[in-house]
C-alpha cells in the first residue's frame, strides 16, 4: 500500500504509529488511569453493597470482574473514537493510503493493553475485597484467560468502536451492538477464572477447556475486524 | 424524480395481491383449525394450540435472518452493490424480529403452562434471545445517518459479523449448560406423536406465516425504495433551490 506521496508504508510502522499515539494521548489525558480504573473499582465495591454476602461474593468473584471490564471497555472504546473523529483525525488516517488493517490492529493492542492493566488492577482488587484464592497453577490459567480474552475484546471493541465512530446516539448504540457480540467472552473468560480462582469447587483444569473458546472468538474477531474495519469507517 | 416517485408510490402488484389474498385464506383455516378443529393434546392440553403460532413464527424468523445474511453477502460480492439487495436484506431483518418476538412471548407463554417457568437457560432459548437483540442493534445500524451507501456497507457487514457471531453464542451456552447441569429442559423433539389434523395445521401455519413473511417482505423492501427515492428528491430539490439562490445573486 502507497500513501499520498506515493512512498510504501510497512505495514508493522503503521501499527506501532498508532499502537505509539493512542497510548501517548492515554498518557497524556490519563482518562484510564484517573476515570475508568476508578468507575471500574467503584463498580466492584457496589456489587459488594449488592450483594452483601462474603460467600455470594467469594462465589461470584470471577463473573464481577468480568462485567467490570466490559462496562469499561465500553467507555474506552468511544473515548478512544471520540478523540480520533473529534478532529477528523480518522479521516485523515483513511484518505493517507495507508493499509486500514494496520490500523485496526495498532488501535486494538493499544485497546488490549489498557484492558489488561485495568484487569490487572481488579483481579487483585477480587483478591484483596472478595477474599478469592490464588494458586501458582491458577495464576497460570488467570494470565493465559487474562491475554485470551483481552485480545478477543480489543478486537470486537476496535471494529464496533469503528463502526459507530462519529454516529449520533454511539454511546447508547455501541453497548447494544457489543453487548451481544461479547456474550462468549463473558461466559468463557468467567468460567476459567472461576476455575483459577477454585470459585464453587471448580478445579483448575476444567478451566483450560475454556481458553480454546476465547482463542477460537479472538482469530475470529481479529481475522473478521481486519478485513472489515476498513470498510466500516469508509465513507 | 417525481415521475418515478408517483410511478411507484402504490407497492401492491397483482403477485402481492395474489400473495395477501392467499395468506388470508390460509391463516383463517390455522385460526379456525388450531382453536376449533383440533383436539386437546394428552399432556400439555390446551396449551398446544399455542405451538400453532410459536413454531412458524420461529422458523419464519430463522429464515428471515438466513435472507439477511444472503441479501448482505450478495450485495458485498456484487460489484454493482445493487441497493435492491440492501432493502431485501433490511426488510427480511425487520420482519425477522417481529418474528422472532412473537416466538419469545408465544415460547415463554407456552414455557409457563408446560414447564411451569417463563423462561428456562436452554442453550436453543438463549441463542435465539441474542439472535433477537443482535437484530435489534442491526436496525439500529441501519438507523444511523449517512448516505444510502454508507447504510448498505455498514448493515451488511454488521450482518456477516451476526454470521460469525451466533454460532460462537450457541457453542458458548451449549458448552456452559453442559458443564454446570443436564438438560432441565423436556424434549419437544422426543417421542412426539402427532394427529394428523394437528400435523397438517402446523403444516399450514407454517405455509400460511411463508406467505404473510413473502408479503410483508415485498412491500417493505417497496416502501423503503420509496423512501430513499423521497430523501434524494428532496436533495435534489435543495440543490436546485440554492443553485437559484446563486444565479437570483
Amino acid at each position: 500500500m502507497k500513501n499520498i506521496s506515493g512512498t510504501k508504508v510497512a505495514k508493522g510502522k503503521v501499527v506501532s504509529a498508532v499502537l505509539l499515539k493512542d497510548l501517548r494521548i492515554e498518557l497524556r489525558s490519563r482518562v484510564v488511569t484517573n476515570q475508568v480504573l476508578p468507575f471500574a473499582g467503584l463498580v466492584m465495591v457496589m456489587f459488594a453493597f449488592a450483594l452483601d454476602n462474603d460467600d455470594v461474593l467469594e462465589r461470584v468473584a470471577a463473573g464481577l470482574i468480568w462485567l467490570a471490564t466490559l462496562f469499561s471497555l465500553f467507555m474506552i472504546v468511544q473515548r478512544s473514537f471520540a478523540i480520533d473523529t473529534a478532529d477528523g483525525a480518522l479521516d485523515s488516517l483513511r484518505v493517507a493510503g495507508i493499509d486500514l488493517a494496520a490500523v485496526f490492529f495498532g488501535k486494538a493492542i493499544a485497546l488490549a493493553l489498557k484492558l489488561i492493566a485495568l484487569e490487572v488492577v481488579l483481579i487483585c482488587g477480587a483478591v484483596l475485597l472478595y477474599r478469592v484464592d490464588l494458586s501458582a497453577n491458577g495464576l497460570v490459567l488467570l494470565v493465559t484467560c487474562v491475554l485470551c480474552a483481552t485480545s478477543g475484546l480489543a478486537f470486537v471493541g476496535t471494529l464496533y468502536g469503528g463502526l459507530t465512530a462519529g454516529a449520533k446516539g454511539r454511546e447508547t448504540l455501541l453497548p447494544l451492538l457489543l453487548l451481544p457480540v461479547v456474550a462468549p467472552v463473558l461466559i468463557a473468560a468467567t468460567r476459567a477464572t472461576e476455575a483459577a480462582f477454585g470459585s464453587g469447587g471448580a478445579q483448575t483444569s476444567e478451566g483450560w477447556a475454556w481458553i480454546g473458546l476465547l482463542t477460537v472468538f479472538a482469530a475470529v474477531f481479529g481475522v473478521g475486524g481486519s478485513l472489515a474495519f476498513g470498510s466500516l469507517i469508509d465513507e | 424524480m417525481s415521475q418515478v416517485l408517483q410511478r411507484t408510490s402504490a407497492t401492491g402488484t397483482r403477485a402481492t395481491r395474489v400473495i395477501g389474498a392467499t395468506s388470508i385464506l390460509v391463516m383463517a383455516w390455522v385460526v379456525v383449525s388450531g382453536l376449533l378443529l383440533t383436539p386437546q393434546d394428552v399432556v400439555q392440553g390446551e396449551s398446544v394450540r399455542i405451538m400453532y403460532v410459536h413454531v412458524p413464527s420461529a422458523w419464519i424468523a430463522y429464515l428471515a435472518f438466513i435472507f439477511t445474511a444472503v441479501a448482505s453477502a450478495s450485495w458485498l460480492i456484487s460489484k454493482k452493490h445493487s441497493m435492491g439487495f440492501d432493502r431485501f436484506a433490511g426488510a427480511s431483518a425487520e420482519v425477522g424480529v417481529m418474528f422472532m418476538a412473537i416466538t419469545l412471548v408465544t415460547g415463554s407463554l407456552w414455557g409457563r403452562l408446560t414447564w411451569g417457568e417463563f423462561w428456562q437457560w436452554d442453550p436453543r432459548l438463549t441463542t435465539t434471545a441474542f439472535l433477537f437483540v443482535t437484530y435489534i442493534g442491526y436496525l439500529a445500524v441501519r438507523r444511523l445517518e449517512g448516505s444510502v451507501e454508507q447504510r448498505a456497507r455498514r448493515s451488511a457487514v454488521v450482518a456477516m459479523l451476526a454470521v460469525l457471531e451466533i454460532p460462537l453464542v450457541h457453542f458458548s451456552v451449549v458448552l456452559w449448560r453442559s458443564l454446570h447441569q443436564g438438560a432441565t429442559v423436556l424434549n419437544p423433539n422426543g417421542d412426539v406423536k402427532m394427529d394428523d389434523l394437528m400435523l397438517f395445521t402446523l403444516f399450514s401455519g407454517v405455509v400460511g406465516f411463508t406467505l404473510v413473511f413473502i408479503w410483508l417482505v415485498l412491500h417493505r423492501q417497496r416502501t423503503m425504495l420509496l423512501v430513499d427515492l423521497a430523501n434524494n428528491q428532496g436533495l435534489d430539490s435543495a440543490i436546485v433551490a440554492r443553485r437559484a439562490e446563486g444565479s437570483a445573486n
